[in-house]
């Protein structure tokens, strides 16, 4: 396998950022018009984080369940608002706290 | 004089800076602690401390970091690292076309290029707030504070991440995911359209782990699949209107 390298990586990951957040606020002076391209760029966020999100918290964790009960307390505690690094650091405890136990 | 408009030299300007500095101080808390987390990631995906750093300082996202070092992890070509940095970061490109109506339109593009250097959730959410016209020295202040927090953060996790017992890796390395769900649940409560995709994404995501064929491919290969699958099949089931943006 070839060895790619990682500045080319990260050279790359800065570019297509940057031009993603860059040539709306550049070029875009006026609303989407297109419906289906505006509903598909509303529900991305949701998708590909929703995604990434499950199940790779339970394969985080040393203990699956673990893994598992953060996300539900993490799903209710964002659920009655409690705010991004409150929902973080609620999640950490947990899984701090079952491994303790489980493993 | 219109390029003046926005100088840090005059007193309202001085005052917004401040206001952004004010907002960015909570956001570069949370920032750092999440971007711990994603410092273990990249120290697993082979990025020493300085690289770390150097990835967070220059592309200020956590989901698409996160699924760029997941490819690097695995060696994934160049082309593919490209496109998952596009589909992670896609809500920016929607972020970023709200953020450009909330924009005088005579702004110059030096200031546009600058404050497009950090659109986040956060960023992108106070500055939404703001009344009237955006005056991009509130995100310069807002950014002076998060963008080091993020990306000091990252090269701390990577350090340290090597020094903790493993039961600490493990508790923190779901803060990245506490954060994205502290991002997508929230709207549930308004829109229950956006709960049951949230479902249907989990179970998509569990399934293409079995599935024959499927489960061949990278992790991000399937996650950029799915992504454009059912966000594609949401926006024909339940098209938005054109005044609703996420928040």
């Amino acid at each position: 396998m070839q060895e790619h390298n990682i500045y080319l990586y990260i050279l790359i990951m800065f570019g297509v950022s940057y031009v993603i957040r860059v040539l709306p606020l550049t070029l875009i002076r006026k609303p989407i018009k297109n419906r289906f391209v505006q509903s598909f760029l509303y529900y991305v966020p949701y998708v590909t984080l929703a995604v990434m999100t499950f199940p790779a918290i339970t394969e985080a964790t040393q203990s699956p369940i673990a893994g598992l009960v953060a996300l539900i307390v993490g799903i209710v505690a964002a659920w009655f608002g409690a705010s991004l690094f409150q929902v973080a650091v609620t999640c950490c405890g947990i899984v701090l706290v079952l491994e303790l136990f489980l493993c | 004089m219109r390029n003046s408009e926005y100088s840090i030299t005059l007193q309202e300007n001085k005052k917004a800076f401040r206001d952004g500095l004010r907002d960015g101080l909570p956001i570069g808390l949370g920032y750092f602690a999440v971007s711990f987390s994603l410092g273990i990631m990249a120290k697993r995906a082979g990025l020493n401390p300085f690289q770390g750093f150097l990835a967070s300082l220059l592309c200020n996202a956590s989901a698409g970091e996160y699924a760029g070092f997941s490819l690097i992890m695995v060696q994934a070509s160049y082309i593919e690292v490209a496109i998952m940095t596009f589909i992670a970061n896609a809500r920016y490109l929607l972020m970023s076309c709200a953020l450009s109506q909330k924009m005088k339109p005579s702004l110059s593009l030096v200031h546009r290029l600058a404050v497009g250097y950090d659109v986040t959730d956060e960023i992108f959410a106070i500055s939404i707030g703001r009344k009237g016209w955006l005056n991009p020295n509130y995100n310069y202040g807002a950014i002076a504070i998060a963008a080091p927090c993020w990306s000091i953060g990252t090269a701390v996790g990577c350090l340290a991440g090597n020094l903790m017992p493993l039961r600490l890796v493990s508790a923190f390395s779901v803060a990245l995911y506490g954060m994205f769900l502290a991002i997508i649940i929230p709207p549930v409560r308004k829109d229950k359209v956006i709960g049951v995709i949230i479902a249907v994404c989990f179970a998509g995501s569990f399934l293409a782990g079995y599935l024959p064929g499927i489960s061949k491919l990278s992790s991000g290969t399937r996650t950029i699949l799915l992504t454009v699958v059912i966000s594609s099949v949401a926006a024909i089931l339940f098209p938005r209107g054109q005044e609703e943006q996420p928040s």
